[in-house]
């Protein structure tokens, strides 16, 4: 047998194991997740290696309701012995829950899923080698630093490889593999007093999808790094951004992480329930505004869409973290609010008779809980190019990359700053700026969105480093987007 | 749970199966536990636990690192056979330096240290939190409020092995509260943390975060612009933390510090003294670096003057050798290092303001203060210019309106576009340094501060 299915075969054994150890003890529900990860992360600095590693981690979660309460319980050590003496603590665990609690946990029905899925790829990103890998990012790097003015060159690529079975005590057995591929540089210049960077294909280390090595082959890398290198040495010379109101054009990319901070997270129905009122805070979306609130424009329509046919983001799944099949939910519809992200412990609460399907986990040491799948941004019905875009503005700045975010914990007060802009007078780009920033109000601001580009400027983004509970738990979420213009923006105040 | 001794026989069966020129195991271990409300009830409850290994392989020059969190033969030798082949196809790395022996590394510092590790603390159980929980939620219930937060507690184990008969040991204790209250248009908080779980009450706390929440309600919008602030501890670190990154000797090296030209100049007040200090009574973590090096006392900031960086050993070495020696203070590898290999080489972890002189409280610092506001807590906090070092973030849980001494009401929250320079610059009081905990930065030992001229550049709806 070899070794991958001798793993397969322990982990679903283990699963089985630990569910049969957690009935026994009288709960109500019980499920298990027994995950095996590996990830593979290389980095370059200035022309040499700056970090190389692998992992692997395993280990399984055991979940369980008793006296109507949660427990959970997690533990590395895969014996007998040690996995039923975690769905033993995970039992005492939630009759301690039951001791504070104002009413028994209520799920949502699901039907049993028996499933086997993995992640559509071409080339498993773990049969090239490590030679190949470096081998590219050494060329970017060399690229990046032929550059006069370039002060710091760093580039860095990552693979993940996340296999997991799902065994419930309702009688799902799903067997999932996915696949995770990033990748992405970023030149650094520094002179007299200022820092400028750029990055490609995006910052928080590239671009990130759930596909295999093709994605590095697709994203240009050592084709783009001698411009990306050139806009941080020529921001130097770039005017600085105005502080005052403007027309503004973002970037796919970074329309992402606005969709992201600014939709993404105040639709958790986690966050409008109170539940993470500690930390990661609430929402503005109070329930009654489902339905009612005008989100934004006629032009904004919004879907977290966990389908494999929204295409390969970092939230596409098959099943998520407690059983339920991937889904696509109208988030904005035509500009109103029109829904939230569940899971099968909140969905009564908005009169759901099903999850959303959004219950996602770290790893197998942590409790699943409502995370973001793919929240995009459908694009533009009309063929508009983002060149056309921009001929079609008199006056305008156009901001491309991130590199400071920030927002309240009820989301309406947002603050982004990205690497580089343009001013935009009678349709051209006419000069460079730098340090560009915009802030504003969260409805606000999606009400002013006035134009779309679309399908064909449509990127399915992914951000990596999205972090939300306690313990924080940190998973990739999915953004599509197409560059998008705003009216009446406030600009520059970071440096006001 | 691991042990040195179990950890050791690990490594003598990694050093076995190893062909590399030199190995290093670094263990990590930890059983944890969290109890998590909200809404007066008890919604996730969780316990963890877990150990890994983390293989360091070297031959001639390059290096590379593979983990697993399974000990059996297999497992091990899969890790060692990823960590060499990663190391193998590397051009070799001249700044790489071999690993140090057990007398380089604890050379710096044979002071016996107070333990860290706390049975009463390693020994708190389900029911334990849930009856800690339930006492927070009475207090909310008396104020009438919804309550939500954390306890949770914790025994973790780090160790550090090499083929040059390094064997370096640390094991320590956690628990830690943190608490909101929730009124209909206000909030208060309070956190602490500390190996020694009777160093902290929750009930006292879970008042503390109740009383603001009762006094913010009904919140004032006023304008955005220059404020005096007071700032309280957990504030504080949670903007400060965002510069302690560039106290590193290869943040200098690659230009991406904003001490670049600045050290040994006065670049804040004459009032900031600023240590690492990983032995200070009040810190807590490890004694020894990424390469088991001994963490030592090191004083970053004197009178306002940035005194020096932290370095890793390779650090010391190629600054040393650069064109920043004589510039950048004394050059000594100090015990800061991260584990190799890694891009960033170093930091200061163990963050210990210096008292000041004449210290004032909170209350002090209020009934000195004509117009101001006074800060309970800062959050989503990201660096906006990096050499100016212009950080934005909003208030939260429990801001107010400070005038003719005393707290008027509460204020809805502000974002803020601040140079830590300029702040560092405009301390006009402190209060004892305490340790504090927060959520955007690492736990430090730290004061309230009065800040004038505090750059509030917006409000938001609540």
């Amino acid at each position: 047998m070899a070794a991958r299915d001798t793993l397969n075969l322990k982990m679903k054994t283990t699963a089985h194991l630990a569910l049969d150890a957690a009935s026994v003890r009288g709960v109500t529900y019980a499920d298990a997740r027994v995950v095996a990860i590996r990830n593979r992360s290389l980095t370059t600095k200035n022309g040499r290696v700056g970090h190389a590693s692998e992992s692997e981690s395993l280990g399984i979660g055991v979940r369980v309701i008793a006296d109507g309460a949660w427990g959970f319980a997690a533990s590395a050590d895969l014996s007998r012995v040690a996995v039923e003496a975690a769905a033993a603590r995970a039992v005492e665990i939630a009759r301690a829950s039951a001791l504070v609690k104002r009413e028994d946990v209520r799920l949502a029905p699901e039907p049993a899923a028996v499933a086997e899925w993995t992640t559509p790829f071409k080339v498993d990103p773990f049969t090239t080698s490590v030679e190949q890998n470096l081998d590219l990012l050494l060329k970017v790097d060399a690229e990046m630093r032929a550059v006069p003015g370039v002060t710091l060159a760093e580039t860095g690529m990552n693979f993940q490889r996340e296999e997991s079975w799902f065994l419930s005590s309702e009688g799902a057995r799903i067997h999932q593999t996915k696949y995770s591929t990033g990748a992405g540089y970023t030149a650094y210049a520094f002179a007299g007093s200022e820092i400028q960077k750029r990055s490609y294909p995006n910052s928080f280390g590239g671009q990130w999808q759930n596909r295999g090595y093709e994605l590095i082959e697709e994203m240009k890398l050592v084709e783009n790094a001698r411009r990306v290198a050139e806009e941080a040495v020529a921001l130097h010379q770039a005017a600085q951004c105005p502080e005052g109101v403007a027309t503004i054009i973002l970037d796919g990319s970074q329309l992402g992480l606005q969709i992201h901070e600014s939709i993404g997270h105040p639709i958790e129905l986690d966050r409008v329930l109170g539940m993470e009122a500690n930390f990661a805070g609430t929402s503005f979306l109070t329930l009654e505004k489902l339905g009612n609130l005008r989100y934004g424009s006629e032009l904004v329509n919004v879907v977290a869409d966990a389908r494999q046919e929204h295409g390969p983001g970092l939230g596409t799944f098959a099943y998520d973290d407690e059983g339920v099949a991937a889904q696509s939910t109208p988030i904005i519809t035509n500009g109103r609010f029109t829904g939230y992200l569940s899971s099968r412990e909140t969905a009564h609460t908005i009169g759901s008779a099903r999850s959303g399907g959004t219950l996602r986990a770290e790893g197998w040491n942590r409790l699943p809980m409502i995370r973001m799948t793919n929240v995009s941004i459908l694009p533009g019905e009309k063929p508009l190019s983002l060149e056309q875009l921009i001929a079609a503005t008199d006056d305008g700045i156009y901001m491309e990359t991130n590199k400071s975010w920030s927002i309240d914990d009820k989301r309406y007060n947002f603050q982004f700053g990205c690497e580089i802009a343009w001013e935009i007078k009678n349709g051209k780009r006419v000069r460079m700026l730098k340090n560009p920033s915009y802030s504003g109000i969260t409805t606000e601001f999606w009400n002013s969105m006035d134009a779309i580009c679309s399908r064909d400027e449509w990127t399915l983004w992914g951000t990596p480093n999205c972090g939300k509970g306690q313990p924080q738990q940190v998973v990739g979420t999915g953004h599509g987007a197409s560059p998008a213009r705003f009216r009446n923006i406030r600009v520059g105040s970071a440096y006001s | 749970m691991l042990t040195k001794e179990t950890a050791s026989d690990i490594f003598d069966r990694i050093r076995r199966f190893s062909s590399a020129d030199e190995v290093e195991a670094i263990f990590t271990g930890s059983r944890f536990a969290l109890t998590r409300f909200a809404n007066n009830t008890i919604h996730q409850n969780v316990e963890e636990e877990n150990s890994i290994v983390s293989i360091r392989t070297n031959f001639a020059g390059r290096t590379a690192r593979a983990t697993t969190n399974q000990f059996d033969d297999e497992s091990l030798r899969r890790a060692i056979t990823a960590s060499e082949n990663l190391a193998r196809v590397q051009t070799p790395d001249p700044d790489l330096l071999p690993m140090p022996t057990s007398q380089e590394a604890n050379a710096a510092d044979k002071s016996v240290r107070a333990t860290r590790f706390f049975e009463q603390t390693a020994a708190i159980t389900p029911a334990d939190r849930a009856e800690v929980v339930e006492s927070i939620v009475s207090v909310a219930g008396k104020h009438k409020l919804t309550t939500a937060g954390i306890y949770s507690n914790s025994e973790s184990q780090e160790g550090i092995f090499n083929s040059r008969g390094l064997a370096n040991w640390h094991q320590q204790t956690l628990a830690e509260v943190s608490i909101t209250m929730l009124a209909e248009d206000s909030s208060g908080w309070q956190k602490l943390n500390s190996p020694d779980v009777s160093n902290f009450d929750p009930r006292w706390l879970a008042e503390a975060a109740a009383q603001k929440a009762v006094e913010s309600a009904h919140p004032r919008e006023i304008a955005p612009g220059k404020y005096t602030v007071i700032l309280e501890p957990a504030a504080v670190l949670d903007i400060v933390g965002f510069m302690f990154w560039d106290y590193s000797g290869v943040a200098i090296l690659d230009q991406r510090s904003f001490l670049n030209d600045r050290i040994g100049t006065q670049l804040f007040g004459e009032n900031i003294n600023i240590l690492d200090d990983a032995a200070h009574p009040l810190q807590a973590g490890s004694p020894f670096d990424g390469e088991g090096m001994r963490r030592e006392r090191v004083q970053l900031v004197e009178n306002g003057v940035v005194k020096r960086v932290v370095y890793a050993r390779a650090t010391a070495r190629k600054m040393k050798n650069s064109e920043y020696a004589g510039k950048v203070g004394p050059i000594e590898a100090t015990g800061h290092g991260f584990p190799l290999p890694n891009e960033v080489g170093e930091m200061p972890l163990n963050i210990v303001f210096g008292a000041p002189e004449k210290a004032l409280s909170v209350e002090q610092m209020i009934a000195s203060t004509e117009r101001g506001v006074l800060v309970t807590r800062l959050w989503y906090i990201r660096e906006v210019d990096p050499y100016e070092k212009i950080v934005t973030g909003m208030t939260r849980d429990g801001t107010f309106l400070v005038e003719n001494g005393k707290v008027q009401c509460g204020l809805r929250n502000f974002r803020f576009n601040q140079s830590l320079i300029s702040m560092l610059s405009n301390v006009e009081a402190m209060s004892p340094p305490v340790r504090a905990s927060g959520e955007e930065s690492f736990d430090m030992v730290v004061p309230a501060m009065k800040v004038k001229e505090f750059n509030f550049t917006e409000t938001t709806k609540f």
